[in-house]
């Protein structure tokens, strides 16, 4: 920045340290003269600091944590220096602490000098918004989009529109007393959708490719054999679901025997207005329907499929009556969950359902019947049923199944990289690979990083966070409906229109070149020195949102508008060329320079003060360590932390500086990584683990222990185990003695 | 200024809809009863199947909500009346006081000379806090309150603050807002466990509820984190009680739709602290469905825990042990099963169950019903585990932002 203006407040019990000595570096190392105040957050410290000229700000305070938007202010960098949760709540005060609050000054006020004011990345955008899928979820979601102002393309590769719902004789009750079908909701939805001026309808059509960046894909579809082309700024994928092949399940009759048949086959005879026996053409009287016919089962589907308990009971309602005749429910739980339950209870009602929690021994003809031999009932005994029908209740497979191959992202890569990835992607062979292709991709999305959303395990589309939950890894798409969970229509519905209020929130952020979740707002990009660049991939490799394309000698093609501005690749960087404007590598790199390392060769008990370097993530690691010192508890005043954005940010060019001028050991905290990762950016703790196995080679060049640098997963509530952790640290690198880069 | 869209309720849903709702580009207000956002996410130990703590993603709510300037919120805050209709609502909301103003800078000192203790409610009054405390670590705002059914007004606070953040005078308000939309996103509130006779709450102190399990897991807990038992004997099994209140034509009817799941996440709180312990689940049908099933299947691994379908008839108490009594349904029958502990898995039951907002319409339980220009949010909505909530809620406000465009 060109000014930088440096405040210390001394409320809070940060007046128990030397403030005169915190100004001298203020003053005769920077040559800024700073201004100290009481109580710097009050309304008027505040509109002093709001009124300073200067474009750079550090305010030595609290943690910035507390008190963000006091100090937010438009148009200038501001540089947190926590001194209260940082330095006098989590240490005593002693030349010690002292030094440690000297050291934050320093590094906070380098930061604030080498910051820079950024541009937003301005394009022209479209806020059109793609629908691919034209199920209940597509319409709704197409729909929705028209309602709330914007234009709409509906994409759909059958010849019409409605999905499996339309194939539904009756829908679900969804107000009480749930006892009353509906008629499936979708037909009133395509009527709306077709006669909406904002949406446009492209039938029997599948994309051939989605290139570019949020509001602005290209997309080309082919329609009957006629290409398409039209520029949208976000997608919502709704490609729903496909039924388990019921052909696998031939321990359980089918194909073996013509009266079993699916529920999907159920509710088409049932749509034709009678139940019958496939063998002989006649009626069925008593129909059986055995459950979870895949699910739960490790050799078919492992999961549950949500719905098929709701189908099953609202099917043996269709037997009641359009036959007349009993329905047997055999189920392992009944999964009737929430409300639904009312639902369950209205069956329950008729006496001529009859449900027993069982499993299912044999299946076999017998005098023109079908006999299901069930044992573990409820009814103290096992039963015999001889059925006219058998109906099994098979499950739902995600459209995106075995889409996303780590082969596509990793196309050079001979194990795969990442854990989270490798333990719900087993690698694929070659051939399986050609297979899929031969299936066709559904996005054909123009991403280094592989045609189609990334999946979770069964082929799930993201999001893997609670918290978060149509959070993926391709900002501006967004999977609604069956294709992100088994779900039914009801859900479906309330699906399409959170996906929709994303895919809106997108368009309407990157027409301002912001970006989304978790840093939304943020307009600062990576800023990439290609001249340079060394076409190593690892950038473009290692970004888990895909913003970075390459050209066919491996250099990278920044996408900005795809970015989450997570830092991951300036932290793959062995060039150090990738920096954003607030958030760079020389940021970093002279803030660790900054540090005062005692030198032994002149300054007297240096050899007590060992220098450490905590980078800590600042979504949860840095918030334990604040929770630490508000609850009183301590840790090694050796240490200097380093708040980064993920962990993912911290390049080994970090460690290698922070060695070589004399940093004692280095400790990275950052978020829980594998299948269960809890880290915001994917894979950025993961990363940087990886990354420290291959500093493990810089160590050993500069002779010095592998011990000097760990890495170690902490959560947010950890607040009790993080100063040990650092405690612990400490102690094992000191044993090891000090780093005899000193001085150098 | 009719444009800006109201959303009643800062627990997870609430949190979701306005944030969502102001990084969309709209104004957002937030109401909130409690004097910190976070709602019931803030009291638990972990989610389910990912074992996180809540407050990792609250961190991040948070975040976004100090740098937005399109979100307001107000705490101790409630929303008393809710008249207009979509497009141009009138909401009156009465404004509790805090007695401490922004000013505060939550050093601390005023609780250390407080001479008074109240029960604290957010660890469900297992454990006491000063009548000026802050509410939680990650509280937000990140400032003091005083509760004022216990506080004497002795003035010790007052004199030792610094930052004359503290007014002891502050009165209660009233605020009227103009509003578009409205996302209900009050929540629920754990179905009380004292109607539930047979089980024993009240009468065993060993009998516990499942979110005070939360809260004893928890590090900021009243027992930080350690899960105990009233004679402080090392707990060598342990009975989780399912349906304890839902599917239950007395109490709740439906199902809450998470309870099988927060008890098999519970077990896991109980496993780390007791590698030996036996834990039992007496289920109705267990509920894990979708890809929750990965956890039940993960939960079933460990053989120390049982799974035994059949309702909870009684719980009655030995020398030393409690006693389970229930019917096993697959054998037929009666077992007793002694434990040390007995975890009742309540439900959730809407928090408008006994407060309702006049002007906003309710179903017989307490459900909130969506009408034009007004989006149930969450559990308002109906049951939901986490990740349902804040669907619904992303829903809530798209549907709240289209009433602001038309």
């Amino acid at each position: 920045m060109n000014k930088v203006s440096v405040y210390i407040c001394t409320g809070c019990g940060i007046d128990k340290l030397d403030i005169e000595r915190l100004k001298k570096v203020s003053q005769e190392e920077y040559g800024i003269e700073p201004v100290v105040h009481p109580h710097l957050c009050s309304k008027e410290g505040a509109e002093i600091v709001r009124n300073d000229e200067a474009d750079g700000i550090v305010i030595a305070a609290c943690s910035p944590r507390v008190k963000t938007n006091v100090f937010d202010i438009e148009g200038k960098y501001v540089e947190r220096v926590n001194l209260r949760e940082g330095v006098v709540w989590s240490h005593d005060i002693d030349e010690h602490a002292q030094e440690l609050a000297e050291d934050y000054l320093r590094m906070g006020i380098v930061k604030a000098q080498k910051a820079q004011i950024p541009e937003p990345y301005l394009q022209e955008t479209s806020k059109d918004i793609l629908v691919v899928g034209g199920g209940v979820t597509g319409l709704t979601a197409a729909l929705e989009i028209a309602k709330a102002g914007y234009k709409a393309y509906l994409v759909e590769k059958e010849p019409n529109l409605g999905g499996w719902l339309a194939k539904n004789y009756k829908a679900l009750p969804t107000a009480p007393p749930y006892n009353r079908f509906e008629e499936p909701i979708v037909y009133r939805l395509i009527e709306e959708v077709t006669s909406n001026g904002n949406i446009t309808v492209y039938t029997s059509s599948t994309i051939e490719s989605i290139s570019g960046q949020p509001g602005m894909f290209d997309v080309t579809i082919n329609q009957n054999g006629n290409q398409v082309q039209f520029r949208v700024g976000a997608i919502v994928v709704a490609t729903g679901w496909k039924p388990y092949d019921a052909k696998k399940l031939e321990n359980l009759g089918y194909g073996k025997y013509k009266d079993v048949i699916t529920n999907l086959e159920l509710e088409q005879m049932a749509k034709e207005g009678k139940i019958i026996r496939p063998s002989d053409g006649k009626e069925a009287k008593d129909v059986v329907f055995i459950q979870c016919a895949g699910q739960r089962d490790p050799n078919h589907l492992p999961y549950c499929s949500s719905v098929c308990c709701l189908v099953s009971l609202k099917q043996a309602k269709y037997v009641r009556e359009l036959s007349n005749g009993h329905a047997f429910i055999i189920y392992k739980d009944m999964r009737t969950v929430g409300i639904w339950e009312e639902f369950y209870k209205e069956m329950q009602q008729d006496e001529g359902i009859f449900l027993t929690k069982g499993e299912v021994t044999s299946i076999y003809e017998e005098d023109r019947k079908i006999v299901v031999e069930v044992t573990d009932t409820l009814l103290g005994e096992d039963l015999k049923i001889k059925a006219d029908l058998v109906v099994l209740a098979t499950g739902m497979e995600s459209t995106l199944k075995g889409l996303y191959t780590v082969k596509e992202e990793f196309p050079d890569e001979k194990t795969v990289p990442y854990k989270h990835i490798y333990e719900l992607h087993p690698i694929k062979s070659e051939e399986e690979v050609e297979e899929l292709k031969k299936i066709g991709h559904i996005l054909n999305l123009k991403y280094r990083q592989g045609p189609e959303l990334p999946t979770l395990r069964y082929g799930f589309s993201d999001s893997n966070y609670i918290c978060f939950p149509y959070e993926s890894r391709r900002l501006g798409i967004y999977a609604a409906g069956c294709v992100r969970a088994p779900m039914d229509a009801a859900a479906c519905i309330e699906d399409a229109r959170g996906a929709v209020l994303k895919a809106i929130q997108a368009v309407e952020l990157v027409a301002e070149g912001k970006t989304t979740f978790p840093r939304t707002g943020d307009i600062d990009y990576p800023q990439f020195f290609l001249q340079r660049c060394t076409q190593c991939k690892r950038c473009t490799e290692e970004c888990p949102f895909g913003a970075l394309d390459e050209d066919e000698k491996g250099t990278p093609q920044p996408n900005p508008l795809r970015c989450r501005r997570c830092g991951i690749c300036f932290g793959a960087c062995p060039e150090r060329i990738i920096s954003f404007r607030q958030y760079s590598i020389d940021q970093i790199s002279s803030a660790i320079r900054a540090i005062h390392v005692p030198d032994p060769s002149w300054e007297e008990g240096a050899e007590e003060k060992f220098r450490f370097i905590v980078f800590a993530c600042e979504n949860d690691a840095y918030p334990a360590l604040d929770m630490a010192a508000l609850n009183g508890l301590k840790y090694s005043p050796l240490v200097r932390v380093i708040p980064v954005r993920c962990l993912g940010s911290v390049n080994t060019v970090f460690i290698a500086d922070a060695l070589s001028s004399g940093i004692d050991g280095i400790l990275l905290l950052g978020c829980k990584f594998g299948q269960d990762y809890q880290c915001h950016f994917i894979r950025g703790s993961e990363l940087a683990n990886r990354r420290m196995e291959n500093v493990q080679e810089t160590l050993q060049r500069l002779v010095l222990e592998s011990e000097r640098v760990k890495v170690i997963e902490v959560s947010i509530t950890d607040w009790d185990k993080v100063p040990k952790i650092i405690n612990e640290f400490v102690d094992n690198v000191k044993q090891l003695g000090a780093n005899p880069y000193k001085g150098f | 200024m009719a444009g800006e869209i109201l959303v009643i309720g800062g627990g997870i849903a609430g949190l979701t809809a306005a944030i969502e709702v102001a990084e969309t580009g709209y104004d957002v207000i937030l109401v909130e009863k409690n004097p910190y956002l976070g709602g019931r996410v803030a009291q638990l130990n972990k989610y389910f199947p990912k074992l996180c703590p809540p407050f990792c993603g609250l961190e991040i709510f948070f975040k976004r909500i100090k740098s937005n300037p399109k979100v307001k919120f107000f705490t101790n805050a409630e929303v008393i009346k809710v008249e207009g209709e979509a497009g141009n609502f009138t909401v009156t909301v009465k404004l509790k006081p805090r007695y401490v103003n922004e000013n505060c800078t939550a050093c601390g000192e005023c609780a250390k000379v407080c001479p008074i203790e109240r029960p604290n409610e957010f660890n469900l009054g297992l454990d006491k806090t000063k009548a000026i405390y802050l509410p939680n670590e990650i509280a937000m705002p990140f400032m003091y309150v005083i509760n004022d059914r216990y506080c004497d007004k002795c003035g010790k606070c007052v004199e030792v603050c610094k930052y004359n953040a503290i007014d002891l005078n502050e009165t209660e308000k009233e605020m009227t807002l103009n509003v578009s939309a409205i996302v209900v996103a009050t929540g629920w509130k754990p179905y009380d466990a004292k109607k539930l006779e047979n089980l024993g709450y009240g009468k065993y102190k060993d009998v516990i509820t499942n979110m005070e399990l939360e809260r004893m897991a928890s590090i900021n807990g009243p027992t930080e984190g350690k899960i105990t038992i009233s004679d402080g004997r090392p707990i060598e099994s342990v009975a989780f009680v399912q349906c304890a209140g839902s599917r239950d034509e007395n109490h709740l009817p439906f199902c809450s739709a998470v309870c099988c799941l927060a008890s098999m996440k519970e077990a896991t709180y109980i496993r780390e602290q007791y590698p030996d312990a036996k834990i039992y689940i007496f289920y109705i049908d267990i509920r894990a469905f979708g890809r929750y099933e990965d956890f039940y299947n993960k939960i079933k691994e460990d053989d120390k825990i049982q799974f035994i379908k059949g309702k909870v008839a009684k719980i009655e108490k030995d020398v030393e042990k409690l006693i389970v009594i229930a019917e096993d349904t697959i054998s037929g029958r009666k077992i007793e099963v002694p434990v040390d502990l007995v975890v009742l898995a309540t439900g959730m039951q809407p928090s408008s169950a006994d407060y309702k907002i006049p002007g906003i319409e309710y179903d017989e339980y307490g459900f909130v019903k969506e009408k034009e220009g007004i989006y149930p949010a969450g559990v308002a909505a109906k049951p939901l585990e986490v990740a349902g909530a804040n669907e619904s809620a992303t829903a809530a406000a798209l549907k709240a932002i289209q009433i602001v465009r038309r």
